[in-house]
């Protein structure tokens, strides 16, 4: 499955069964993350890209990817940086130390939500059912990212790749979305 | 397998495909093809349901979704929908139909009794008999109103289907697919541009599908849309969207489709949805909804087997019946000669054409006698006679005078009539267009755009099929422009015949008739007639939008797309004002009747709202948790043991904390991590409290206003470090209070250097809390000295629990000494369940937020939501001390200082005891000075929270009374159905008034 993805960050949770493996479509749960929420201005974008490993995106709605690293535009002060999930608390003090003299604010929210991958051709699609956004490649290319709503929760896409795409809820709203995924992609099994 | 009305050959069902239905239990056949009104046609069945008010024999009028009497109940599944227009029912084997409104039969219906009561019926005849005495509204006339109102019965069931829903977005949405509508959506194609085709019938093409004198390329019309459909259905940028009725026009071109999915199939399977719920946004729209034939309004227009001209044709030519074998056609404009034509052509009588017109076209003229077909010109129909079915028609002479002449008797047994063609505007209507009057079509048709949306061929009263066939090209050509900016060379068919035709007429005819005695009907559904038009207008009313009202005339399913025309200008002739002064009512959504299924969506059951569980969830089911929602979570309300009562279980929750131990799942509570060198400083302005000389390691309680002053969330907050604070919020205000600040950071203190980040699904929280607290987590706390000194009461440390990492709080909501450990949420169930097996070594207990409740009521703190209601101040709820007095600014300061704030009287928080320690006041219950107040009698106040507290072995009760501070020790009421209650105010703290449980 990792051959559909479009980076090396994402990858499935090896002790979980896929939540939907349908021909044109499966959802998997993505494995353990760090993720850190961090917050600053703009003169220290790129201190704070070079000490974490892929340079902060200042273009709305994108990512920047490094080796294990990738840096996602949340806002125009905001951005989640995404790295192995052992590599917490290195990320962490290597960004607290380059920005020590100024203005920050970095939090650890490696647990807030979980990842499920949605990928197949018919993966847009059952997002879709869901979401509002307009999925073509034009109008949302490879690696754009964004927060918006899946039904009534919360949700974060991140396109990694023409049929793939990470979407991020808070934990305790995981089993609303997944759970209205697999159940509106039944209807793909029909003949 | 008989069907006398099915003609030889031709149309487009399916003579291979037999199929048996049935009709109010009988047994009946029909083909693949067939809509259930086709079938029911073939079998000879004009009679298919009751009028609504007057119960009035009614038949199948017209072939599409304005169809305004053959409402029916289909059987599926165990339960039956009501009121789906037979017109629109697909037929399939076995499907199970029934009529409506009818009792005990179709065919004899008690009802009835009504139509020869219908001089006592008159418009506005609830308003004028249910007005007086009052007292008879609800026990009488409303029970007798809802008693008749409505068809069909409702399905008694849940619903057993599912819906389906999707977020579409296309550059250009062709709505219709008639020749207008293909030839637009082949134009937008061709450029490359993203497109979306619907149509709310079974089958592309719309009249192309009965046009049975034209070709279009050479070819029979029917092949020409069938190959372009092919080529439309081969086109990646093309979606195809057939059984779709676009309903809803809203605002930024967002438009709503309803896609039927599988109420066609006799067996669909259980994985497809019934219906899908399309909601797209079309950069660019295409109406090509086409035009609607009118009835003409003669007395007695209402019998089963008088239908429109056109849909009789197309039941002949797109599903092979025969509307009758004698039918007469009644006219005032050219396109019902054609149906003449077909019918004859196929072997049908047709009696006699009777147009209005004095001399109409030549070429018709001649057709019609190369088929020896009776031309009555000059003609109109003045009455019909039959019940269940049209015997014969009476026919008067127009004479110069506006006065009618017998005209003699024709027997038929159908009778087909065109009043001319409306266009269909409700889209454009619905996209906030205002339609204008084009005096040379006789119609209102679409005026200036408002949206991105533009309007073809009979949807704007343009006819004939080249005309139409070439502006459906340049509507879908501009609208692809619009769109994408692109042109391309499209290629484009020619057609000949279907040439536009002329004529039609509005309002009532005139007649020879006792015109006290007929009844011509303008709204076939909600039965309103001519006359009732006439009254209304006598009776004062000017507006359309009243008479609309009055008579209740374009309020059925179709929204008066068949009657209103004929309405306005019975109204215009009544008011003696020009149509066009007389007003015109709108279009709303839906266009058609639309399930409320639909709308719910996958909002039901389980997903009806996320479902939000806490870390202790599996654990808490497993040990027999009895769940309440607080919001969207799942929180345990009690554990109960050995089939305790919630009494019971809380009792013995609240005993074994105050006694021992307990353990309490808080992870729902907000969490905001404040990081920033300005955190301080933007706590100091959001909260009451003052923040920058709080020591790290220290946390505090913090209060948190609106601008108005009122106290609006609280929590306590923790300093982790000089710019990093942990704040807490209630439950139910984590989201609002992250908006809040950010709102505030974002537009009012953009300067300060801080930032907010929701963390409250971060953590998992585990209160442990009780004297043995202390040894609960002490064997799995490392990093942190727990000791009184080291750790007092209001601290905050980071070390870990059971080797993970965690932040340790010594707080209390209960009173007791306290801890509240928070550790990522991952590890929240293990921390739970090593809790949980630990304090029973202590005799401890699991407890839930009822414990929760009472044990902070016990000890006076408020809950911000149950004590407060959005008009608590500070002072009100006794908490001035909170307040940092020195502090420059914070948000509610100066909401604080307006006058009624600062008044007397304002009610304040109290405690109250009731005289008998066994009474419980009723949370809500009001409060007053008399035993026994006067009817009318302000409430002094009301009871905000009451419980049975097992420390005091006695009922306590929180209240907000007027100056309730000030009447410590005095006496109150609480009056109940029962009797009075007495009640002593007291102070908030019921137990340990001192505090000195919580230090140790």
């Amino acid at each position: 499955m990792s051959e559909l993805l479009a980076n090396d960050l994402i990858t499935p949770d090896a002790g979980e069964s896929p939540l939907l493996s349908l021909g044109n479509v499966s959802i998997l749960k993505g494995a353990p993350l760090t993720r850190l929420s961090l917050r600053l201005r703009e003169a220290s974008v790129k201190d704070a890209g070079k000490a974490f490993g892929a340079s902060l995106p200042v273009k709305a709605l994108t990512c920047e990817v490094g080796d294990k690293r990738a840096a996602l535009w949340m806002g125009p002060d905001e951005w989640t940086l995404l790295a192995p999930e052992d590599d917490l608390q290195s990320v962490f003090n290597s960004i607290e130390t380059a920005l020590k003299d100024q203005p920050h604010a970095l939090v650890d929210i490696s647990e807030r939500s979980e990842s499920i991958i949605v990928s197949g051709e018919k993966a847009a699609w059952l997002l879709n059912t869901g979401i509002f956004i307009d999925f073509s490649l034009e109008a949302f290319p490879v690696g754009m990212v964004t927060r918006t709503v899946f039904h009534k929760s919360p949700v974060m896409v991140w396109r990694t790749g023409p049929d793939t795409f990470v979407v991020e809820a808070w934990v305790s709203f995981m089993d609303y979305v997944a759970g209205l995924l697999v159940q509106a992609a039944q209807e793909l099994q029909a003949a | 397998m008989s069907q006398p009305f099915r003609t030889e050959k031709g149309g487009r069902i399916d003579r291979n495909a037999p199929l048996t239905f049935t009709f109010d239990g009988e047994e009946l056949h029909g083909h693949k093809g067939d809509t259930l009104a086709s079938a029911l046609l073939a079998n000879g069945i004009h009679l298919v349901g009751r009028s609504f008010k007057y119960h009035r024999p009614r038949g199948i009028m017209s072939c599409g979704s304005e169809e305004p009497n053959a409402l029916v109940g289909i059987y599926r599944n165990g339960d039956q929908t009501p009121n789906l227009r037979a017109t629109q029912v697909e037929l399939y084997q076995g499907l199970q139909s029934i009529s409506q409104n009818r009792f005990p039969s179709l065919g004899f219906d008690v009802g009835a009794v009504n139509d020869f009561m219908s001089p006592l019926f008159p418009a506005g005849f609830y308003y004028k008999t249910f007005m007086w005495p009052k007292s008879f509204w609800d026990r009488v006339y409303e029970p007798i109103i809802r008693a008749a109102a409505g068809l069909g019965k409702p399905p008694k069931s849940p619903d057993h289907d599912h819906y389906g829903n999707l977020y579409a977005h296309c550059d250009v949405l062709v709505v219709g697919s008639g020749p207008s509508g293909l030839a637009a959506a082949l134009a937008a194609a061709e450029t490359g541009a993203k497109v979306i085709l619907c149509d709310e019938q079974a089958e592309f093409g719309g009249t192309l599908l009965s046009e049975s004198s034209a070709s279009i390329d050479g070819k029979d019309p029917a092949d020409w849309v069938s190959e372009t459909i092919a080529a439309l259905g081969a086109m990646d940028n093309v979606t195809l969207l057939p059984r779709t009725t676009a309903f809803g026009y809203f605002a930024h071109n967002f438009i709503s489709l309803a896609e039927r999915v599988t109420e066609h199939l006799a067996e669909a399977d259980p994985r497809l949805p019934r219906e899908r719920l399309w909601q797209v946004r079309a950069k660019e729209v295409v109406i090509a909804a086409g035009a609607i034939e009118r009835p003409m309004v003669f007395p007695e227009n209402d019998r089963p087997g008088i239908l429109l001209a056109d849909a009789g044709r197309t039941y002949l030519n797109r599903y092979g019946v025969k509307v009758g074998h004698k039918v007469l056609v009644a006219t005032a404009c050219d396109s019902a000669w054609q149906a003449a034509f077909d019918l004859a052509d196929h072997g049908v009588e047709v009696v006699a054409i009777a147009d209005m017109r004095e001399t109409p076209p030549e070429n018709l003229m001649a057709i019609a006698s190369a088929r020896g077909i009776r031309v009555e010109a000059g003609c109109v129909v003045t009455g019909t006679l039959g019940r269940k079915r049209i015997k014969a028609a009476l026919l008067g002479r127009l004479m110069t005078s506006g006065q009618v002449a017998s005209g003699g008797q024709v027997e038929c047994d159908a009778l087909l009539m065109s009043g001319g063609w409306t266009p269909t505007v409700s889209l454009y209507s619905q996209s906030r267009g205002k339609v204008v009057w084009d005096a040379d079509k006789g119609a209102y048709v679409p005026g200036v755009s408002v949206q991105n949306e533009r309007s073809t061929g009979a949807s704007k009263g343009l006819y004939g099929l080249q005309a139409t066939l070439e502006d459906g090209y340049a509507a879908g050509e501009e609208a692809a422009k619009a769109a994408i900016g692109k042109t391309a060379k499209i290629t484009k068919v020619a057609a000949t015949g279907g040439e536009a035709g002329y004529g039609g007429t509005l309002g009532a005819l005139p007649h020879d008739r006792n015109a006290s005695r007929v009844r011509a009907f303008v709204d076939y559904q909600n039965d309103v007639t001519a006359k009732d038009v006439k009254l209304a207008v006598r009776e004062g009313m000017q507006s359309i939008e009243h008479i609309k009202r009055y008579t209740t005339t374009g309020m059925a399913t179709d929204q008066g797309r068949l009657s209103n025309m004929n309405a306005l200008q019975i109204a215009s002739g009544a008011l003696e004002r020009p149509m066009t002064q007389v007003g015109l009512t709108t279009f709303r959504q839906p266009f058609t009747p639309t399930t409320f299924g639909l709308f719910a969506g996958i909002s039901r059951g389980d997903f009806f709202d996320p479902v939000r569980k806490t870390p202790s969830h599996d654990w808490a089911v497993e040990n027999g948790g009895v769940f309440e929602d607080v919001g969207q979570w799942k929180r345990t309300w009690y554990f109960p043991k050995n089939g305790e009562d919630i009494h019971s279980a809380v009792t013995r929750e609240c005993k074994t904390v105050r006694d021992s131990v307990g353990l309490f799942d808080a992870s729902t509570l907000g969490k905001i991590e404040v990081v920033g060198p300005d955190a301080a400083e933007f706590l100091e302005r959001m909260y009451t409290n003052p923040w920058k000389k709080l020591a790290p390691g220290r946390c505090r309680y913090g209060l948190l206003l609106n601008d108005a002053g009122f106290i609006t969330d609280d929590g306590v907050i923790g300093r982790l470090a000089d710019d990093r604070f942990h704040v807490t919020t209630t439950t139910g205000g984590a989201a609002s209070v992250v908006a809040r600040m950010e709102d505030y950071l974002q537009t009012e203190w953009p300067d300060l250097d801080v930032w907010i980040t929701s963390t409250t699904e971060q953590y998992a929280v585990a209160a442990v809390q009780g004297p043995k607290a202390r040894d609960v987590i002490a064997p799995f706390i490392e990093g942190i000295d727990l000791s009184a000194d080291a750790l007092p009461h209001m601290s905050v440390k980071e070390g870990t629990f059971c080797g993970v990492p965690c932040r340790l709080f010594r707080i209390s909501f209960t009173g007791e000494l306290g801890f509240e450990i928070n550790v990522s949420r991952r590890h929240g169930k293990m921390m739970w369940e090593t809790l949980a097996k630990e304090i029973e070594k202590h005799d401890g207990t699991t407890y839930g937020t009822e414990s929760m409740h009472v044990l902070r009521a016990e000890k006076g703190y408020i809950i911000v939501g149950q004590d407060t209601d959005g008009t608590v101040t500070p002072q009100d709820a006794g908490m001035s001390w909170a307040i940092g007095k020195k502090k420059f600014d914070f948000v509610g300061k100066r909401g604080l200082e307006r006058p009624d704030l600062t008044a007397e009287n304002r009610p304040q928080f109290v405690g109250l005891l009731t005289k008998d320690p066994k009474v419980k006041l009723e949370e809500g219950a009001q409060i007053t000075v008399a035993e026994n107040p006067a009817t009318g009698t302000s409430a002094e106040g009301y009871v905000t929270s009451s419980y049975f507290s097992p420390a005091l072995d006695r009922t306590i009760a929180l209240a907000m009374v007027k100056n309730g501070q000030a009447l410590d020790g005095k006496t109150l009421y609480v009056p109940m159905p029962d009797g009075s209650i007495p009640v002593e105010v007291t102070g908030t703290v019921f137990y340990d008034k001192e505090g000195a449980r919580i230090n140790v």
